[in-house]
């Protein structure tokens, strides 16, 4: 059964309003729609990332469930301890990491990779917006390709990591890409994994208004938008298994990268190269929807 | 891979650190390998598989990794260890800090050797002295025994509600790691008696508490009086050592000294004051010239964090000098015991003279006719007001040394 | 003589407001046609901040102590019922 926006509606979840984050964030509705599936059932483990601030300062926190804040680099590790530490006591919780991209694709790829390397119980969440946000917006592993971060004024010169796949090559029961733009989605994901067991992840697709230099009300229209022009394709891959779960009528990837400042260097023939490098990847997911076992 | 509990055994420093998180009952190990510490893990890994040791073992990444797992698991509320040695201690030093400050009590084994570049992988006090400042508390052990009896006496006190800090029982490479000595191994229904299971009293990761651990402070917050509470606590941890030494004692029969260990200190006019195993050479080195006539005793030093300012000050008071034998070198400063000794002296009235050597880097050799040799250097300089430098360096190849003496004249 | 230790935890609470009255950052304001809104909710799903939640008329009400003005509702509703304006 698919999850209804009144299954969400009566959900309770672990996000309070008058946090510190941004006005019209992407990664703050991911987390509201995240929390009310995971449940109160769930710790989560925070490294370094925009969420650290978000929480607000001390002594009070925007976000009413257990959280271990931890070192940049080694959240996914410190989340198999506290995991392994409940198996070990008996307990039955949802761990639950929750990162921002430059604590999963840079810094902290290696314990992200041990974890997954070796099954951990864990789901690894990344709420990705594409570089680093908390710090003031500097390139991260997953910028893409021609965005302008303060450390890469010209545009980025390198195509962002395909986290989700490296991330499948540890063949990890449950991987998957989603949006806010399409929270449903989102959301079914997250019930999936759930209810798997072993080492899961999710990238989510987390627009930025000051970092990507968008108006604050587009925050969904761009997440969806994402998707619609297959920039950021969803899907998952269950125990190898590939689904390309959303196949939007494709848009002009154009519409979705004029609506962002990051790219305004772009001419209109990089944009079209651009679209052949996402066609291409869709048509990659495409091939590999058809094939037996991705990993 | 079963031990016999309650009887003599011979075994190695390596196997006695894992056997006494056996006996501890840790609940989650999480461990990288590490020339000289691998043996730990081995031991550790063999005793859960064979069901000998009940706990999760998280075979980790790395040595960030090791201890972000056991901080995590301590947090959740599990009894917690690991190992590490050198170049391992130092990846994890950002979360050494993080340890303390999450007040969580790990216990780790640390084979101390010296850090590279040249790769080396013998036994100095450069890595666990380069973390003194992480709120770790910091243990130096001088035989196998001492290891076992240490590490399960180290989780009272790190357990203990006022105290709640991480620790460390710091074991010379092959010196003890891998050198087979008789080792008494407690029974564990003896340990269980004297170590209660772990019940984190502070704080807590629990579903069913909503509280968020370590976020934003401001300057106008508590951050000062978190790190102010961290230093009472370990200042509260001196008397807790005590404290647990003596009832180890009763229990056990084994006494090992509390933060320092004295030997035929009372009478004697010059003390040496040194740590891990130079400590075992020195109590030779003393017998050899007390039997020369000489008045001579040793402070032999097991807690360098907490530093026992008093005892140091109250046991070297009135003394003629004191020769500090450091295994590593704060490099321009001194050796980091010779800095602290001479801290803790400079304010006492007839405070001795204080005449710190650095020695025994990267595993260098260093026997009791060094100590020996290193102490009637010093007594010399004393008696003659010789006494030009901060610290001085031993057993340097003759023509290194001869550098040095020559600064020392030009000086 | 005993020390007596207080073991200081950097632990914060959750409660509404964390960061403050963050409806002061506000800029525009969000203003509900009870006449066009069709209760689809989606303006509720889409909030960044969780501050619109059903009123007793059972149409959709925004906490304005909270709510940072940002218009990702007004942006995302079907029916067009929400209008933003400058406060």
């Amino acid at each position: 059964m698919s999850i209804t926006i009144h299954d969400l509606r009566k959900s309770e979840g672990s996000y309070l309003p008058g946090s510190a984050s941004c006005p019209g964030c992407g990664a703050t509705i991911a987390f509201r729609i995240a929390s009310r599936i995971l449940g109160p059932n769930t710790v989560y483990v925070i490294p370094a990332c925009c969420f650290s601030i978000i929480q607000s300062p001390y002594p009070r926190s925007a976000i009413s469930a257990p959280i271990l804040n931890f070192a940049f680099a080694a959240a996914a590790a410190a989340a198999s301890g506290v995991q392994r530490a409940y198996k070990f006591l008996g307990k039955d919780v949802n761990v639950v990491v929750w990162a921002g991209d430059g604590g999963t694709v840079d810094i902290g790829i290696q314990a992200l990779s041990g974890a997954a390397e070796r099954g951990e119980n864990i789901i690894y969440i990344c709420y990705d917006n594409e570089a680093y946000m908390n710090t003031g917006i500097q390139r991260s592993g997953a910028t893409p390709i021609k965005a302008i971060t303060k450390t890469t004024p010209m545009g980025k010169q390198e195509m962002p990591k395909d986290m989700p796949m490296i991330v499948a090559a540890h063949r990890v029961p449950y991987v998957a890409t989603a949006s806010v733009g399409y929270p449903f989605d989102l959301a079914n994901k997250l019930e999936k994994a759930k209810r798997i067991k072993g080492f899961r992840y999710i990238q989510i697709f987390s627009p930025c208004p000051p970092g990507w230099d968008f108006p604050v009300e587009k925050t969904a229209e761009i997440g969806k938008l994402a998707v619609d022009t297959y920039f950021w394709p969803l899907y998952e891959i269950e125990e190898g298994k590939l689904r390309v779960t959303i196949k939007p009528r494709k848009k002009p990837l154009k519409e979705f990268i004029r609506m962002q400042r990051r790219f305004e260097f772009l001419k209109d023939e990089e944009i079209e190269e651009m679209e052949k490098l996402v066609m291409e990847k869709w048509n990659f997911l495409l091939h590999l929807e058809r094939s037996e076992r991705v990993f | 891979m079963n031990m016999a509990e309650g009887e003599w055994d011979i075994i190695t420093g390596n196997h006695a650190a894992a056997l006494a998180a056996k006996l501890a009952r840790v609940g989650v190990v999480a461990a990288y390998p590490i020339t000289p510490q691998t043996t730990v893990v081995e031991y550790l890994a063999s005793f859960v598989e064979s069901g000998y040791m009940n706990a999760e073992y998280i075979r980790v990444e790395s040595e960030h990794s090791a201890m972000a797992a056991v901080i995590g698991a301590a947090a959740a509320g599990a009894r917690t260890f690991t190992a590490t040695s050198s170049q391992g201690l130092l990846y994890m030093a950002e979360v050494l800090h993080w340890a303390a400050g999450s007040r969580t009590p790990v216990g780790m084994a640390v084979i101390n050797r010296s850090v590279g570049p040249p790769w080396n992988i013998h036994v100095d006090h450069q890595d666990t002295m380069s973390q003194r400042d992480t709120g770790w508390l910091q243990l130096y052990v001088s035989s196998n025994q001492e290891v076992l009896d240490t590490i399960i006496m180290m989780y009272k006190v790190a357990e203990h509600p006022e105290v709640m800090l991480p620790f460390m029982v710091c074991l010379d490479a092959f010196v003890l790691s891998h050198t087979f000595m008789p080792v008494n191994v407690p029974k564990q229904e003896e340990v269980d008696d004297f170590l209660p299971p772990y019940r984190p009293r502070h704080w807590m990761l629990d579903p069913s508490d909503p509280i968020s651990f370590g976020n934003l402070v401001f300057p106008d917050d508590e951050y000062q009086e978190m790190r102010w509470s961290i230093d009472l606590s370990m200042r509260r941890a001196l008397e807790v050592i005590e404290e647990v030494a003596e009832e180890f004692s009763e229990k056990f029969g084994r006494y090992h000294g509390g933060a320092i260990m004295k030997y035929r200190i009372s009478d004697a006019d010059y003390v040496i004051l040194t740590s891990a195993t130079l400590a075992s050479e020195a109590e030779v080195a003393v017998d050899m010239m007390r039997d020369e006539g000489l008045s001579i005793g040793l402070l032999k030093l097991r807690s360098f964090r907490p530093f026992p300012h008093h005892s140091i000050r109250e046991n070297l008071q009135g003394k003629k000098g004191v020769i500090v034998i450091d295994r590593s070198i704060s490099f321009s400063s001194g050796g980091p015991i010779g800095t602290e000794v001479r801290s803790s002296l400079y304010d006492v009235s007839g405070a001795p003279a204080v005449v710190n050597y650095i020695t025994g880097l990267g595993g260098r050799d260093i026997t009791y006719n060094d100590v020996i040799a290193m102490s009637k250097d010093a007594i010399s300089r004393i008696s003659t007001g010789r006494l030009r430098k901060p610290y001085y360096w031993h057993k340097l190849k003759q023509d290194y040394q001869r550098i040095e003496l020559a600064e020392e004249v030009v000086s | 003589m005993e020390l007596e230790v207080l073991i200081l935890i950097p632990v914060s609470k959750p409660r509404r407001g964390a960061t403050g009255e963050t409806g002061l950052w506000r800029v525009e304001r969000p203003i509900i046609d009870e006449g066009k809104c069709i209760k689809c909710w989606i303006c509720w799903l889409y909030c960044p901040e969780e501050v619109i939640s059903e009123g007793q008329s059972g149409f959709p009400v925004i906490d304005l102590s909270f709510c940072k003005g940002c218009g990702v509702c007004a942006n995302v509703c079907p029916a067009k019922a929400i209008k933003m304006v400058r406060e």
